[in-house]
């Protein structure tokens, strides 16, 4: 399980979060939903290990999160994938779309063009979109590259933080399509948050609300 | 060929015929588009959205490509239809697809590589303008947030960050010659559903609802009775979306007319009386909003209809074209179940459907 228990955030003098707890199971997909400003980006990334909590505690099959961004150990950090709502923020912008899906194995020493070109196929890249840089294609193609890294370290939990938000519909399903071959094949765990109800009612196993009232519906 | 978006019989709920759309005949489709369109309304006074009886944007064969060294990307190709006051018209399609292009084509914020071709006439009180190629400052004197406001995209990054909210609405008010610009800053405001004292406020100090009301204010501040508007909904909450278009769907109910551009179907559903599918460039359905969402007769308005996660939830396969390669036949061939021999031939856009196989609609 992919845990955060009583975590606080404050920026500056502001809290964010006030001593939420959140759980990610293994093989389900869990909804966050709630209001614009509600805290729900700041918990994706709290559990994606990209923000160290004020107070509380977050956990990864047991394991207890100690250190944060790069120097979280890397067992750790390859654990949790953490998609953007603006791919654009996300990817390096010199690097061709091949690249950017690769960066990751090479990073972990495990470079492998074929897996790579694998799973561009399976995000729905192919031919020479795969050569061109960010600016030379769509944020819904840019996505499908971003989809692609994320799964390339076969992370135990994706955290997908507004992911399709900018999307048209048709690219939201093939995404959502993606994570969910993804999740059936590979056990893991799913947090979409959204404030989406139509896309979190098809999506999510359950739903918990940040803001307003917290808790779980079915 | 020139077909226009014409109102329909079955509106959605909340999209009244005003006086500004006398009838529910637009033009006939088939109108010459070499002819000149019938003639406006003169000298009527200039004053708001209420004396825009004969007021109308009419865009016909609009094309617009961007020659790069090696390539030419078509981003728009042939593309027709009228905007009316107290209408509200929703452009939608894929990222890519043309729309924003379209957009900036009629503000006259194109790059320097970019050809355009077609009309694309603003009938008003001022006399008939043509839009494509009017001189730079014609465009700036008498189009741009005077006869046509535009709410931008990402409002919040489209507001200068170092200065209030009030110091550029209030610039804009002066620039455009209006009295007593603290006031009508402060009513502008008021009536996006704003305290005045928020207008003080720098722009990050603006929630993303905040921003799209000063943006509203800002796109409102000449009283154009035209409003173009580029995607407003990026970034905004479902509730705040559905404010954004309640405050759209108020600007069109007290008589003007909508261009809303945008790749968000629910958002389009609650505002527009008609809809204009794009894809690749060019329309393939055109229609009354609530028809064409719920028996669409293109394959691609069905499939992206059928893509959202409150219908099948199911992607078309593929992915659109390419603008710079875009083929003879049919755009959407390689991705259609229904394709045959026949697709070989680019459909024409007839009957508000461009397609050799459109779906049965049931009524007929």
């Amino acid at each position: 399980m992919l845990e955060a228990r009583d975590v606080t955030v404050r920026y500056g003098r502001q809290v964010v979060l006030d001593g939420v707890s959140l759980t990610v199971e293994p093989g389900r997909v869990t909804g966050l939903a709630g209001p614009s400003g509600c805290g729900k980006s700041t918990l994706a990334r709290v559990l994606a290990l990209m923000l160290r909590p004020a107070a509380g505690t977050v956990t990864v099959d047991g394991a207890a999160v100690r250190r944060w961004r790069q120097r979280a150990p890397r067992g750790l950090r390859t654990a949790v994938a953490l998609l953007y709502q603006q791919p654009r923020l996300a990817v390096d912008p010199r690097l061709t779309l091949t690249e950017i899906i690769a960066e990751p194995l090479a990073a972990a020493g495990r470079a492998d063009p074929g897996r790579v070109a694998a799973l561009a196929a399976e995000a729905g890249l192919t031919g020479d979109l795969l050569g061109r840089r960010p600016h030379e294609v769509s944020d819904g193609q840019l996505q499908r590259a971003c989809v692609a890294r994320a799964l390339s370290l076969e992370p135990r939990y994706l955290v997908c933080d507004e992911m399709t938000t900018m999307l048209d519909a048709s690219t939201q399903a093939h995404l959502v399509a993606v994570v969910e071959a993804y999740r059936e094949r590979s056990g893991a765990g799913v947090l979409a948050v959204s404030h989406d109800d139509a896309l979190l009612a098809r999506w999510a196993h359950h739903r918990v609300r940040l803001g307003g009232f917290e808790g779980l519906e079915s | 060929m020139s077909t226009s978006v014409s109102p329909g019989e079955d509106l959605p709920p909340g999209g009244p015929l005003t006086a500004g759309s006398p009838g529910a005949a637009g033009p006939s489709p088939g109108g010459d588009p070499s002819a000149d369109g019938p003639v406006p309304d003169g000298d009527s006074p200039v004053d708001g959205p209420a004396a825009a009886g004969g007021n109308r944007l009419r865009v016909e064969g609009l094309t617009v490509s961007f020659r790069l060294p090696g390539a030419t990307v078509r981003a728009v190709t042939d593309v027709s239809f009228e905007v009316r006051p107290g209408r509200c018209l929703a452009l939608v399609g894929e990222s890519g697809c043309g729309k924003s292009v379209l957009a900036h084509a009629l503000l006259g914020l194109l790059p320097g590589n970019a050809e355009v071709a077609g009309r694309a006439r603003l009938e008003h009180a001022d006399g008939p303008l043509e839009l494509l190629g009017a001189p730079e400052a014609v465009l700036a004197r008498r189009v741009r947030g005077r006869a046509v406001g535009l709410i931008p995209q990402s409002p919040a990054t489209h507001l200068t960050p170092v200065r209030t909210a009030r110091a550029q609405l209030e610039e804009a008010l002066r620039e455009l010659g209006r009295a007593r610009p603290r006031e009508r800053a402060d009513e502008l405001a008021l009536r996006q559903g704003l305290h005045p004292a928020d207008l003080d406020r720098y722009p990050h100090e603006l929630s993303g609802g905040m921003a799209q009301r000063v943006a509203n204010a800002m796109a409102l501040a000449g009283d154009p009775w035209l409003i173009l508007a580029d995607e407003p909904t990026g970034g905004l909450d479902r509730p705040l979306v559905d404010r954004a278009m309640a405050a759209l769907r108020g600007l069109c109910d007290e008589g003007r007319a909508i261009l809303l551009i945008t790749h968000d179907l629910r958002a389009a559903e609650r505002v527009a009386d008609d809809l204009a599918v794009m894809y690749a460039g060019r329309l393939v359905e055109t229609g009354p909003a609530g028809r064409v969402l719920d028996r669409p007769r293109h394959p691609y308005a069905a499939g992206l209809v059928n893509a959202r996660p409150d219908r099948a939830f199911v992607p078309i396969p593929g992915m659109p074209p390419e603008l710079t390669r875009l083929p003879d036949d049919c755009a959407f061939a390689p991705r259609c179940p229904s394709a045959d021999g026949a697709c070989t031939a680019p459909p024409p856009l007839a009957d508000g459907v461009a397609c050799h196989h459109p779906l049965e609609d049931d009524r007929a």
